[in-house]
């Protein structure tokens, strides 16, 4: 039969020698790279004590960003939206009436803003495409949940907490 | 008579054409077509009297005519140039005029806010195409942009001054269009604005085109404002009985779903309206109802409009249902129960301005 590839070796089929069936020879050459084992670095972390440190350019779970004072900087240009690949990202904008001004920073806002982690892929377009800083990728993973409804993040899973507010 | 008119021979870009004597540059270019025209910021073919302000439009004229082959000595506004027999134009072939173009830009930007993102008219606002194609990368202004409040002209258009361009197109719309004309400019050079006079409400019936014919966000539709980016909306070409003589009637619909956001006429490649419509359809006809819909409008593939837009889309044919014996496939998630955005007990399209906070509190 012809091979298929040029790497295939032909079994050998001769009768097994003398040494061959004490078996020792074979049993001591695996175990020692059994024990050769135990003296390497291991290949994994006990994970929940133990964390890894993430790469640089890690992207997680999205935040929404405040300004120095605490007003929501996002404005909902769509610039997110229109960038997002997996059309993860939806929102309604309003005008920010008088005596909102402490609250967000531009004339118009993001009144609702909605992010469906199903879909993200955490290619991180939409703080590429941000013109205002207000949507970052963290370094946390989006947390795993029983149901699919635990993945509709809204605006007050994403925002950061107000940091006038902890004083 | 019938003697027969004679054609000027007029060469742009070194492209041969033979255009009616009286024409302007900027039109022969048209007749042309392709990338050789000039951008226009001011010049609007359906308002007379228009161009000549903005100057982006400049291009250089290296032979005057055969009669008087010098060329002119500097470059000319091609919207307010009429032709001359043999006459020799160059516009992207000239690299005097790219560099002019670029400086125009810049001006024109000198005292324009970078609120795109807030601005309702990005994604088809001219200056933002015009500074892409032809712009600078940054501004070289280091002082004080003049800043103006906002003004509710009437309530329905929505004035924003400090993105004014003064190109007075809205000026000659509303003396051409409307009955009388109850806006105009105040003061002059820097100091110069868009203004009512006693800030009096515009209650003609064609006012709203004021909006379609302003090339920035400078005047906005204010039943439209902040409600969504023209991006997410599907434009479709409608059109109904209008009982107003002058209205044709025409339209484009930006829909979401069965919502109508908001109406405009029908813009050609120029940006140009191509026939003027009402207020009553402009801002009181937002049902779906009101409308016959001829179908989706077709956008440029380079406009940012046209994403999202999946035409000529196959479904492909469920067979689960048959199969089942009509049972429906059990769902494990309708997004619409969790999901706080586009709520069908809040219709954005309803609400008459932008909406605000205690709109979404109900």
């Amino acid at each position: 039969m012809q091979a298929l590839t040029n790497r295939a070796k032909a079994v050998d089929r001769r009768p097994m020698t003398f040494m061959e069936k004490l078996y020792i020879p074979a049993i001591a050459k695996g175990m020692s790279i059994t024990f050769k084992h135990i003296f390497q670095r291991k290949a994994t972390v006990s994970f929940p004590e133990k964390k890894r440190d993430f790469s640089p350019v890690f992207r997680g779970l999205h935040i929404l960003n405040r300004d120095e004072e605490g007003r929501e900087r996002c404005t909902a240009c769509g610039l997110c939206a229109v960038a997002c690949p997996a059309e993860a990202i939806t929102m309604e904008a309003a005008e920010r009436k008088p005596g909102e001004e402490n609250l967000y920073r531009e004339e118009k806002y993001a009144a609702k803003y909605e992010i469906n982690m199903l879909r993200c892929i955490f290619c991180g377009f939409c703080e590429e495409a941000c013109p205002k800083d207000a949507i970052y990728l963290s370094e946390t993973f989006a947390p795993a949940n029983y149901q699919r409804k635990g993945f509709i993040y809204g605006k007050d899973d994403l925002l950061i907490p107000d940091p006038k507010e902890g004083k | 008579m019938a003697e027969e008119k004679k054609l000027f021979k007029v060469k742009i870009d070194n492209i041969s054409v033979e255009v009616e004597p009286g024409t302007t540059i900027l039109n022969a270019a048209r007749q042309i077509g392709g990338e050789i025209v000039p951008p226009a910021m001011c010049y609007y073919s359906k308002l007379q009297g228009s161009g000549g302000k903005c100057r982006t439009c400049l291009v250089k004229v290296s032979k005057g005519s055969d009669a008087d082959p010098r060329p002119m000595p500097k470059l000319v506004a091609s919207c307010r140039t009429t032709v001359m027999d043999g006459m020799e134009v160059s516009n992207i072939t000239s690299p005097e005029v790219l560099e002019a173009r670029k400086g125009v830009v810049e001006f024109l930007l000198l005292n324009h806010p970078l609120d795109c993102p807030v601005c309702d008219q990005a994604g088809e606002c001219h200056l933002q195409d015009l500074s892409y194609e032809h712009g600078a990368d940054s501004t070289r202004y280091e002082f004080k942009r003049r800043t103006f409040d906002k003004v509710d002209l009437g309530d329905k258009i929505k004035l924003h001054m400090t993105r004014c361009i003064l190109c007075y197109r809205c000026v000659y719309t509303a003396d051409q269009l409307t009955e009388k004309r109850e806006h105009g400019i105040l003061g002059r050079g820097d100091a110069s604005e868009i203004s009512t006079y006693i800030s009096q409400s515009l209650d003609n019936d064609f006012i709203g085109n004021v909006i379609d014919v302003c090339p920035v966000g400078a005047l906005t539709d204010q039943t439209f404002r902040f409600k969504n980016r023209v991006w997410f909306l599907k434009p479709v070409d409608a059109h109904r009985d209008c009982e107003n003589p002058k209205c044709c009637g025409k339209t484009v619909l930006w829909m979401r779903g069965n919502e109508v956001f908001r109406v405009t006429a029908r813009k050609d490649k120029y940006g140009e309206v191509e026939a003027f419509i009402c207020d009553t359809c402009r801002f009181d006809k937002k049902d779906v109802k009101d409308w016959i819909i001829e179908g989706p409008r077709k956008i440029e593939r380079n406009s940012v409009i046209s994403q999202g837009h999946y035409v000529n889309t196959v479904k492909p044919k469920d067979a689960l249902v048959e199969v089942l014996d009509g049972r429906q496939p059990k769902l494990l998630f309708d997004i619409h129960s969790e999901s706080q955005v586009n709520r069908p007990d809040i219709d954005l399209s309803k609400i008459h301005g932008p909406a605000h906070s205690d709109d979404f509190k109900k």
